[in-house]
């Protein structure tokens, strides 16, 4: 789960990571009224789940409250990457001496949250990390012990000489640490972290995502959470016991299981179609799931045809065969379907499809090939 | 011969009342797996289909000398039950549950370590030597006694694979599914290492996805330290950017961990990549 930067730095401060002072907006009537009437120099940013949003236009100067007005005008309701912004933070501008980056994220080779940071700080570190990867200082934290002080000043120091800015930036590893294992975050990133001309070491950017296996014991982190149309859908989908991913093409898939999920995309898109999305059904024959998945499919204007691929294991296909027709039943659709099954019990649950008077091909290439040829015609 | 598991393991399930415990014991009871006990807090003394229940793991591998088990526990209680069985001295626990925070997975990694134990998922559908030991929620009569290893971070993709193999006449010798977590047990190159030391395994088929770079991890330990022949297939290879596909690790983030990178470093390790599942068998056999 994502959360936009105002969110973060609202969790920032409360662990006392230090940011500047700013206040979000979802209207220009709001910047007029929150933000104070001097000549002092704001930055006004775009709030949407999309990284670059300065290349897009959508962080800007401004030196008064006016030209904030005039510039929040501009930056409410862009697109930024298929995003339309909804609202802006107005923060205070802050002269910065030198930028830094530090974050931290959960590294799956050592099996632990990961500390990273670097002297080039405001770039993005995806980049530094494929050019110049040696100017990454990465270190691994023991997650029975946390992120010990020792372990913050040694990161510090390699980014500050002086050591009452080595230590501010200390606290400020520890602060997120903290701040990371109690919401069970995934990453979380300051970049940058700026010294200020008076020597101030502060948060100026902030991203952070969370894991979504956890968000039951983050009632405050679920609070935040914003959806658009597609992660509606998919989260609907969540709720009812599938995991649906939309796509553009038009061929929709419905499979149990993951791993077979994505080699039947993966199928489609071999043989020239284009999969219309991810469906995984799970492990069940509950002719409500099929109905439930079969709605959420054809919900999808794109879809020509539907390629549903199911492999019986524990459940038998016949039972699974048996789901199908109950629910093809109830959903009455001109789309044309393709179903292959296979495993446990598949001649008896083919011959229960057949029976219904739906064709049903042997492999998963043949059922690739057929749904394809369908959503053509 | 085989890994992980044989005739002699004697296992235990964590979580034998509930719904998804009680069924897979019948399951693996009846493929043969010699279940000597279950564990579920406060129902101590009954039993389940025949399996004696007990309060804690520590008192069932007292009682019976298990050496491995099975935890089918919810999600917020996984981390906690995997710690119990590691504190207990089981040599192997089997992770069946899904939606494990990672945080928990995190937590109990240091701990195995250094108790020995070893984890297989979370988030996974387990391992089987046929004909010996199921443990898990694999689905037994597909699977074959031979001399093929399988390891894979799929469920039903992996049913698909074996399910050709078996059709094909491939027998396998363990198949295990590692789960399809960022942060897991057991996880390629572990594997690996114990189908390459096991004399009834002469080739191994590995399933990988998009997600993290375990597959590059693998591809170079095959180059450097695999005498048997691997094949490989990797699923995700139509998969956007950013969007989690069911499986918490089968994630592609800013460029990384995509089918491409998995595909090009098989390749370079000599590892042929099936392009889609049904061409397994046939590469198997070639290199048989």
């Amino acid at each position: 789960m994502k959360i936009h930067e105002y969110q973060a730095r609202n969790l920032f401060r409360k662990y006392g990571i230090p940011v500047p002072d700013g206040v979000v907006c979802h209207s220009v009537e709001e910047v007029e009224k929150n933000v104070p009437n001097d000549d002092k120099l704001r930055v006004v940013k775009a709030q949407v789940h999309a990284g670059g949003r300065g290349k897009a236009g959508g962080v800007k100067l401004a030196k008064s409250r006016a030209e904030a007005v005039e510039k929040a005008k501009e930056i409410l309701g862009m697109d930024i990457k298929g995003l339309t912004v909804e609202k802006v933070m107005v923060a205070d501008a802050v002269d910065i001496e030198k930028e830094f980056y530090v974050g931290l994220v959960n590294d799956r080779n050592t099996k632990s949250v990961t500390l990273m940071a670097s002297a080039e700080g405001g770039v993005e570190i995806e980049e530094v990390a494929k050019t110049s990867p040696e100017k990454i200082i990465k270190l691994s934290i023991d997650p029975t012990m946390g992120l010990m002080d020792w372990q913050a000043r040694k990161v510090a120091l390699q980014l500050f000489d002086d050591p009452k800015q080595m230590r501010q930036a200390a606290a400020i590893l520890v602060k997120l640490y903290k701040l990371y294992v109690a919401t069970d975050s995934s990453l979380a990133e300051i970049n940058p972290l700026v010294l200020t001309p008076d020597k101030k070491v502060l948060a100026i950017d902030g991203k952070m995502n969370f894991d979504d296996n956890a968000l039951y014991r983050q009632p405050e982190i679920l609070e935040m959470r914003e959806v658009n149309e597609d992660e509606k859908k998919e989260i609907d989908a969540n709720e009812k016991g599938l995991s649906y991913i939309k796509l553009d093409g038009s061929i929709g898939c419905m499979v149990n299981g993951a791993g077979l999920a994505m080699a039947t995309m993966d199928m489609i898109k071999l043989y020239g179609g284009d999969p219309a999305n991810f469906l995984d059904i799970g492990g069940s024959s509950n002719p409500q799931k099929v109905v439930d998945a079969m709605n959420i499919l054809l919900s999808d204007k794109n879809v020509k045809a539907v390629m549903i691929n199911i492999f019986g294991g524990i459940t038998r296909c016949d039972d699974v065969a048996k789901g199908l027709v109950t629910a093809l039943d109830e959903i009455k659709t001109d789309i044309p379907i393709v179903i292959r099954l296979s495993g446990t019990n598949a001649k008896e649950g083919q011959a229960i499809i057949t029976e219904y008077g739906l064709p049903t091909v042997k492999t998963m290439s043949e059922a690739a090939k057929k749904a394809i040829e369908l959503s053509k015609k | 011969m085989s890994i992980l598991i044989n005739k002699d393991t004697k296992l235990i399930v964590q979580g034998i009342t509930g719904r998804d415990g009680g069924f897979h014991t019948s399951k693996m009871k009846a493929y043969g797996t010699n279940i000597v006990g279950g564990i579920s807090p406060g129902k101590g003394g009954t039993d389940v289909d025949g399996v004696p229940v007990f309060n804690t793991v520590e008192e069932a591998v007292k009682e019976t000398g298990a050496n491995a088990s099975v935890i089918f526990v919810p999600a917020p209680f996984a981390g906690d039950a995997i710690l119990e069985a590691s504190y207990a001295g089981v040599e192997l626990v089997v992770c069946i549950t899904e939606h494990v925070p990672v945080q928990d997975m995190m937590k109990v990694t240091p701990v195995l370590k250094r108790n020995g134990t070893k984890l297989v998922g979370a988030n996974c559908p387990g391992l089987i030597t046929p004909d010996e030991c199921l443990i898990g929620i694999l689905p037994g009569m597909i699977f074959k006694r031979g001399n093929v290893g399988l390891i894979s971070r799929s469920g039903t993709l992996t049913y698909e694979v074996v399910n050709m193999l078996t059709e094909e006449g491939l027998g396998q010798s363990t198949c295990v599914g590692i789960g399809g977590d960022a942060v897991s047990g057991l996880y390629f190159i572990d594997l690996l290492e114990m189908y390459e030391n096991d004399p009834e395994t002469d080739a191994v088929v590995l399933i990988g996805e998009i997600g993290g770079d375990a597959e590059e991890q693998a591809a170079k330990f095959i180059k450097e330290k695999m005498t048997k022949p691997v094949v490989a297939f990797i699923a995700g290879q139509s998969a956007p950017p950013g969007k989690r596909m069911g499986h918490a690790g089968a994630i592609i983030s800013s460029g990384s961990g995509t089918a491409e990178e998995k595909v090009k470093a098989f390749n370079e390790a000599d590892v042929p990549v099936a392009k889609e599942p049904n061409e397994i068998p046939g590469l198997v056999k070639e290199k048989l």
